[in-house]
């Protein structure tokens, strides 16, 4: 009897010690997962993309901004959080062979205009002041939603600027300028709002490390296709479009991040290697001083990518065929935010539902939330 | 709070039911229908239509269930009080001479116009801000829209739905001729289908083969209309239509032979199970006794015969709610063939088109002419044009005229008479045709352009050119575009007429005739209304030589600094000479003793 109890015993404590190992690791993956949730601090990302030159010959800026479009919307982030400014209209300009089709690469590979493309500013409204009204957010009232970067104090964001541009200037359609002096500020006015988390500032020009010498603003890393004094170089013309398709850099990253995917590890240092001088011909510089975190820890898909937090929970709430009983809930949960006020566009869709299971037989709802809804509900103050 | 703020329910559309279900949510049905034209100069014109109908009164009903109505617009009648909403969106331009009438045009670029409820206070304000919010949903330029490119037309834009009162203050009208259109305006197009370009007809829309045409029109018209035949109730209708026109020789490689597949790249496989009615129409007017001409392949089940835009028409009709048309083992694909080459007859030409054109030379001052063609053979009608010229082209009224067949033709300056409101909505009021109408609304530098809206009596069979001379004006510095040596556009002329038809009409129920034929309610059966569009204008303005404040700058210096400066220095500088030291210290002692002595140094 004794035995058998002991037995028992050392068979549990033994069995206890067998899955003791299972445990921890169990436990030290949830803690490994739980560490990269916290990693960054950001909740959402966004994306300003802009493309400042106009006229047929310089189709290869505007294939530069839509190939980083794309690939940041294959990554992730909707429409809703990205803002493309597009200076001339390439894809049905007349002199395109192939209307509708913005190429990036010799014998029409790869169409980076696509079948979904939203352009926020078009033509004539890419301006150096609606660029920096976009960023500082001093837009006028009657601005549609889609043309406003809503982000908040936990929003990574990409800007990606091309175009040409000179010692300390890029050139915005041919008539006016902005100058690195006027960008830093703007900077530096994002982070007195709280505008943004980290931002990352990307920039295809002439002598484009000029651009990004003046900030001094925190949280800030900035990326160049070529040194002061150095000229960016276009990558290859196409006989049928008649001209040149992409610029080198912008080529060589868009190659770079056509691997990346929402669950890489990839980091920053692998994108300060890219395109080395044998490759563009210029020397790519960049800038991490502002930044507080070291590039080896910072994914690109905290800046490409968009982050979808999710926070499980174990309530749930029973639907009720009678409707006053849950709007009244829906109201009393959403406090001051009236039911018709919030927006159900569809763009919103993506951002906001990773999955609803909806179990019509229990009449009971268990929803995933993302915290990304939180910043829904930030938005409306804007 | 914060839990509380964490969980909360999202509600989605849902479409079962098990919605909120308190009370009936008003019904709504979508048709669908696509119409394939040959043209007359071989060719090929495709008109898609959506139409959804919403049984609810939007200004009264507090909605917030969204079904096949899309929320984005429903949202938009109520807040700005709207009564009519019409946008399109046009690459290219409707060669009428050649291709005959079309059932819908719109001009080059964006084209929008809106009536307003009479409960709104200020309809400036309200327009700006409905362009504002266009302009983010169609991922287009409205915002550009503002009082230099807006008139208040009085006669050519009636309303095309229900209307209590026609009170033209409540009317705004622009065009922005400069817009491009591309696939970010087809994209939230597209989006704003029930089915989305995933069932049905709207999965033929693709952005490459519907860009590779010589013409290409969306448009979204919303209005108010009878949900019955007695009208005791008001529906809201949305129609989205999209026209292209494919070129034979660029997308058929020169043969006339045509296909869903060559054209579109995709074929038909489903319905959209949303869609009440899901048709595709051929046209096989002219061929349709002969069988020896063309082929259409697969064979319709079905045939309709109408009288269409004032003519005897016959469609094939493929029903693809059919399962003998379209089902799971097989997709529709219909393709015409010809046979042998059709005779060489002249095509038809239509009973009204026109043209539009400046003449003159130099950047001081022109002449814009408009050529209004009336090909009928024995009837004359008349035609309400509208046009609208931006500021900076200073018209001279005085040298407006109008000439017919060799002679002038004054439109009568009597002003209108208030009618009576009509009891279904008329395009050309009846009791101006017999009078004239003329109303001019001059521009105001930088605050609104030109308006000229006038009736002309077309004689039969006759050509009248309507001429007008203007002056350039010289723009300020800022207001020129950043490629000003490209020109400026001035937006197309409108022409509203009741042609008469070839063929009476017989007045059809609205809901039961096919979209192509409800587009315009039609009150007298003799004739049909037409809007028709001429070609945007391009007109050179005296341009500035941009980089010429930056050249007088450094000129202007170079001179100063060389002329001025030297004189400057030459005037104001003192000159010492000064000897130049040498010797060493023998020469100084030498020197010391010459000193002593007073005798000059060394």
């Amino acid at each position: 009897m004794v035995d058998t109890c002991f037995l028992s015993q050392g068979l549990t404590t033994l069995a206890g010690l067998l899955l003791l190992p299972f445990g921890s690791l169990a436990a030290s993956q949830i803690e490994d997962q739980a560490e990269q949730f916290f990693r960054s601090g950001h909740t959402n990302n966004w994306a300003v993309l802009v493309c400042t030159s106009r006229f047929w010959f310089n189709y290869r800026h505007v294939a530069n901004t839509l190939s980083v479009y794309r690939s940041v919307k294959r990554l992730g982030i909707p429409d809703s959080h990205i803002v493309l400014m597009l200076a001339d209209d390439m894809a049905c300009n007349p002199r395109n062979p192939k209307p509708a089709t913005v190429y990036s690469h010799k014998n029409m590979e790869l169409n980076v205009y696509g079948d979904d493309v939203e352009v926020d500013y078009r033509s004539y409204e890419v301006t150096v002041e609606n660029f920096l009204r976009v960023l500082t957010g001093r837009i006028p009232s009657s601005t549609p939603r889609s043309k406003r970067l809503l982000s908040d104090d936990r929003s990574n964001i990409l800007i990606y600027m091309t175009g040409h541009g000179g010692n300390g200037f890029l050139k915005f359609q041919d008539s006016e300028e902005i100058t690195n002096i006027e960008l830093a500020d703007a900077f530096e006015q994002m982070w007195q709002k709280r505008r943004y988390n980290e931002l990352l500032f990307i920039i295809d020009t002439c002598q484009g490390a000029s651009m990004y010498e003046r900030f001094y603003s925190p949280n800030i890393m900035a990326l160049a296709s070529s040194q002061v004094g150095e000229d960016s170089l276009s990558h290859q013309p196409d006989p049928a479009v008649g001209v040149h398709l992409m610029d080198r850099y912008t080529f060589y990253v868009l190659e770079f991040l056509e691997e990346i995917n929402p669950a890489s590890q990839t980091n920053m240092n692998d994108l300060f290697q890219v395109c080395p001088k044998s490759l563009c011909v210029s020397t790519p510089g960049h800038r991490t001083d502002l930044f507080q975190r070291d590039p080896k820890n910072v994914l690109i898909t905290d800046f490409f990518g968009s982050v979808r937090k999710v926070e499980i929970t174990t309530e749930t709430l029973s639907l009720q065929p009678d409707s006053g009983v849950i709007e009244s809930r829906i109201i009393t949960i959403l406090g001051n935010h009236q039911l018709e006020d919030i927006c159900f566009c569809k763009s919103y869709k993506s951002l906001f539902l990773s999955q609803v299971s909806l179990d019509y037989s229990r009449s009971s709802v268990s929803i995933q939330i993302l915290d990304s809804a939180r910043l829904f509900l930030k938005k409306k103050k804007y | 709070m914060a839990a509380a703020v964490r969980i909360f329910l999202l509600v989605l559309l849902l479409l079962g039911p098990g919605g909120w279900g308190q009370a009936e949510p008003p019904r709504d049905s979508l048709r669908e229908e696509l119409v394939i034209t040959p043209l007359p100069s071989g060719d090929v014109a495709a008109t898609f239509q959506f139409r959804t109908r919403w049984d609810s009164e939007l200004q009264r009903e507090w909605v917030s269930h969204y079904r096949l109505f899309p929320k984005a617009l429903g949202q938009l009648i109520s807040k700005y009080s709207l009564r009519e909403l019409h946008l399109s969106l046009t690459q290219g331009f409707w060669r009428t001479r050649y291709w005959g009438t079309p059932f819908l045009q719109a001009p080059s670029g964006a084209e929008l116009w809106a009536w307003f409820q009479e409960t709104v206070t200020d309809v400036d304000e309200s327009w700006k801000e409905l362009s504002n919010v266009l302009s983010g949903i169609f991922c287009a330029s409205l915002n550009f829209i503002d009082s230099t490119n807006t008139v208040t037309p009085t006669a050519s834009f009636k309303p095309l739905g229900l209307a209590n009162g026609t009170d033209h203050s409540f009317l705004r009208y622009a065009v922005l001729p400069r817009e491009v259109v591309c696939t970010e305006n087809l994209t939230p197009w597209k989006k704003l289908l029930p089915c989305s370009s995933k069932a049905g007809l709207s999965v033929l829309l693709k952005a490459d083969r519907l860009f590779h045409t010589s013409y290409h029109s969306q448009a979204v018209h919303i209005r108010p209309v009878c949900r019955n035949a007695r009208c005791t109730s008001v529906s809201w209708e949305l129609r989205q239509t999209l026209s292209v026109v494919f070129d034979a020789f660029v997308t058929g490689q020169g043969k006339k032979d045509w296909s869903l597949f060559r054209m579109f790249s995709r074929t038909l496989t489903e319905p959209c199970p949303l869609a009440l009615e899901s048709r595709v129409y051929v046209d096989i007017t002219s061929y349709g006794q002969d069988n020896e001409t063309l082929e259409v392949y697969p064979p319709p089940l079905t045939t309709y015969q109408d009288v269409i835009l004032g003519t005897r028409k016959t469609y094939a009709v493929y029903d693809l709610l059919d399962a003998a048309v379209v089902s799971n083992s097989r997709s529709l694909n219909i393709q015409l063939k010809w046979k042998r080459p059709p005779e060489n007859e002249a095509p038809p030409v239509p009973f009204l088109y026109a043209q539009r054109y400046v003449s003159g030379y130099g950047l001081q001052s022109g002449e814009l002419s408009t050529l209004l063609y009336n090909t009928h053979p024995y009837r004359a009608f008349p035609v309400l044009l509208l046009d609208s010229v931006p500021w900076y082209l200073r018209l001279y009224v005085h040298t407006l005229t109008i000439t017919s067949k060799g002679k002038e033709n004054k439109p009568s300056e009597r002003s209108p008479q208030p009618a009576p409101p009509p009891p279904l909505p008329l395009h050309v009021p009846q009791h101006l045709s017999s009078q004239g109408y003329i109303h001019y609304q001059p521009a105001q530098d930088r605050m609104q352009p030109h308006l000229l809206e006038m009736l002309i009596q077309l004689p039969a069979n006759s050509i009248t050119k309507v001429s007008i001379q203007f002056e350039r004006a010289l723009l300020k510095w800022t207001e020129y575009t950043p490629d000003p040596n490209h020109g400026f556009y001035v937006s197309p002329s409108v022409l509203s007429a009741l042609v008469p038809s070839v063929v009476a009409a017989k007045p059809g129920d609205w809901e039961e005739s096919p979209l192509f034929n409800s587009l315009f309610p039609v009150s007298d059966s003799s004739s049909y209304f037409v809007r028709l569009y001429t070609e945007p204008l391009l007109v050179s303005l005296p341009t500035p030589d941009f980089s010429m404040p930056y050249n007088v700058v450094c000129l202007t210096c170079t001179v100063v600094a060389v002329c001025y400066g030297s004189f400057y220095n030459l005037l104001t500088r003192t000159f010492q000479i000064e000897e130049p030291r040498k010797g060493g210290l023998a020469k100084r002692l030498a020197n010391l003793v010459r000193r002593a002595r007073g005798v000059p140094p060394l």
